[in-house]
């Protein structure tokens, strides 16, 4: 792939989800608190199980399909994104198999190794973190999400790093674009592709531009009362639906955590006592 | 080396989190102390540089593959190391949300890995010792390969070793070290190379900017041996707790769960529930002649689980989590027309 369609490519997904976050669904509306704390009870209790656990784990999916449900969220677009990160996943899990050859049980004549079962498991683990975590974003919007840490305890300069970050993450995003669109213009020969020596002018003069601009930015903010200090102004509202949500999922969680429920739903359906 | 959610253990994952907190906090403070307030704009726009600087790749003559800048090391030469550890972390937080690169509980892992290491180790420790005050020439090559490759060295073993620890999967210790830490060997040089390069060039163009970073820092004062025993500290304690959560029992929320409500688990099929659940049984199995015969499973296999595993009721979970799986999506699908509608 050309770097520019990269960029942009990466442009296009940043945007995306932020997009998403504008829409205006009851889970839109929660306090950004409560996703963040079901979310962390979420993925620490499926963290938790033992790596050969698959059927308690397939009910968890109940929480990204509520949430996606609630949030209207598109499940296509999330689903490409999991897709796109899972390379490293499969490439460390899919050696499971190959060193964990035991026989766990047979379907028919076919012998299912436990490392088979550990490497499922692992992907199912993947697909429920990685959702939860894309539906928190893609539900709430980044700078709702750095002021609820930011009320969460995280340090307030990080909460202000993580805005300004975000903030200038587009400008500089397109700055580098048309760098990289200027340089392949000018490079009918190689195609676009960019040596050493010429990344290390690209990058330098855009670092030179982005001291600069910081140095604009820093003028404009003292013109504008900066003191050192950064105020962070927002309401919030931790109601009786916040702690429903945090607290009614947190339960869902630990239950299916500590209870059987896959086990005994399927012993009820299939008659074993 | 972005670590997942799926490849960590709670408690492997919670030990991280706790040092990468104390970390940041500490680091929190250090900046705010510093009375120079040009810092937090130029802090938030570097992040963004590093983000956008990431996606240029450039072409490594002789080998037909591209590498492209991680930028821990050059933000720490141009912003100090507290900065610059934060300013990493924030980058690494982007990354885990709007990429789901690495996860919500590997964030803790990732910003030690990526940026924790790098802004204290490998810059006080090794950059400044070598480089000195004036970077130019072949001092500051030096001193960027030698920092570059031991931050990304130390980064790649740490990975391994919270992968190997957390125990979910199967990779030896050996095997995952032999993979890893050669491709991070290239990886720091080339790093460290064009974290030179770049460096040279803003020294040439612009040296009031390197020479500014380099006085208005703390530095001389940072009690580094201060910092990495603390660092330590705080691992081995969270370490401990977390771990004596975790082996005590097969699980720490097992354990907690058990203080909570006095039994270990929540009353399971075999007690009261059992008898009344045999009534609802019989009118709502849909497949009674699914059932399978109880056989023990291969003996070997079974001593990772808690309990003895038969085909039957394992067959029978399997069973229910799709079921619970299947309701769930339909509630979605429900949830998501009924919301779509007004719309």
């Amino acid at each position: 792939m050309c770097i520019s369609s990269r960029i942009d490519k990466a442009f296009y997904d940043i945007g995306r989800l932020d997009i998403l976050a504008l829409a205006d669904t009851p889970l839109h509306r929660l306090d950004p608190r409560a996703k963040l704390l079901a979310t962390l009870v979420f993925i620490v209790c499926v963290v938790s199980f033992g790596k050969y656990e698959i059927s308690r784990l397939l009910p968890f999916s109940l929480y990204p399909a509520v949430l996606i449900g609630l949030g209207d969220l598109p499940p296509g677009y999330l689903a490409k994104k999991l897709i796109m990160v899972s390379p490293f996943v499969i490439f460390i899990g899919i050696f499971n198999p190959w060193f964990d050859q035991t026989v766990m049980f047979t379907i028919g004549p076919i012998a299912i190794s436990g490392g088979w079962v550990s490497f499922a498991s692992l992907i199912i683990r993947f697909i429920l973190t990685v959702s939860a975590a894309l539906i928190l974003i893609a539900s709430t919007g980044f700078a709702p999400m750095c002021m609820a840490m930011e009320k969460l305890g995280t340090p307030k300069i990080f909460a202000v790093q993580l805005l300004m970050l975000y903030r200038y993450l587009f400008v500089l995003i397109a700055e580098s674009l048309r760098i990289v669109r200027a340089h392949s213009l000018r490079s009918f020969s190689r195609k676009g592709k960019i040596t050493y020596r010429v990344f290390l002018q690209i990058a330098g003069n855009l670092l030179l531009r982005t001291i600069d601009r910081a140095q604009r930015i820093h003028m404009a903010m003292l013109s504008r009362a900066f003191t050192g200090e950064i105020k962070i102004v927002r309401q919030f509202s931790f109601g009786y639906k916040e702690w429903l949500f945090a607290a009614g999922f947190s339960v869902i969680f630990i239950t299916m955590r500590s209870a059987d429920i896959a086990g005994l739903l399927g012993r009820l359906l299939m008659e074993i006592k | 080396m972005h670590m997942a959610d799926a490849l960590l253990s709670p408690a492997v994952g919670g030990t991280m989190w706790v040092v990468t907190a104390a970390t940041t906090a500490y680091a929190s403070r250090k900046v705010r102390k510093s009375l120079d307030d040009r810092k937090i704009p130029l802090m938030g726009v570097l992040a963004a540089f590093v983000f956008a600087i990431q996606m240029i790749n450039f072409s490594i003559p002789g080998t037909g593959s591209s590498g492209h800048l991680l930028g821990g090391l050059l933000l720490a030469i141009l912003l100090g190391p507290d900065a610059a550890c934060l300013a990493i972390a924030s980058v690494i937080v982007v990354q885990a949300l709007f990429f789901a690169d690495g996860g919500l509980l590997a964030l803790g892992c990732n910003i030690f890995n990526m940026g924790i290491i790098g802004c204290y180790i490998g810059y006080p420790l090794i950059y400044k010792k070598i480089a000195g005050n004036s970077p130019s020439g072949t001092r500051l090559l030096a001193a960027a390969l030698v920092a570059g490759v031991v931050s990304l060295q130390l980064g790649a073993f740490a990975v391994v070793l919270e992968t190997t620890m957390s125990g979910i999967s199967e990779l030896p210790f050996s095997s995952f070290i032999i993979m890893m830490q050669p491709i991070h060997l290239a990886i720091g040089i080339v790093e460290g190379l064009i974290t030179a390069g770049i460096v040279a060039f803003i020294w040439k163009a612009r040296p009031e900017i390197l020479d500014c970073a380099a006085t208005d820092r703390p530095l001389g004062d940072l009690p580094i041996k201060k910092v990495l025993t603390g660092l330590a500290t705080v691992a081995v304690i969270a370490a401990g707790t977390l771990s004596w959560f975790a082996s005590s029992h097969p699980d720490g929320l097992e354990w907690s769960l058990a203080k909570v409500t006095g039994h270990e688990e929540l009353a399971g099929p075999g007690d009261g529930v059992h008898s009344v659940m045999e009534k609802v049984q019989d009118k709502t199995a849909f497949m009674p002649d699914y059932g399978f015969k109880e056989k023990t499973a291969a003996p070997e296999a079974a001593d990772t689980s808690s309990s003895p595993v038969s085909l039957g009721t394992s067959t029978a979970g399997l069973v229910g989590g799709v079921m619970v799986m299947l309701l769930g999506l339909g509630i979605g699908f429900a949830l998501k027309k009924k919301s779509g509608n007004p719309a």
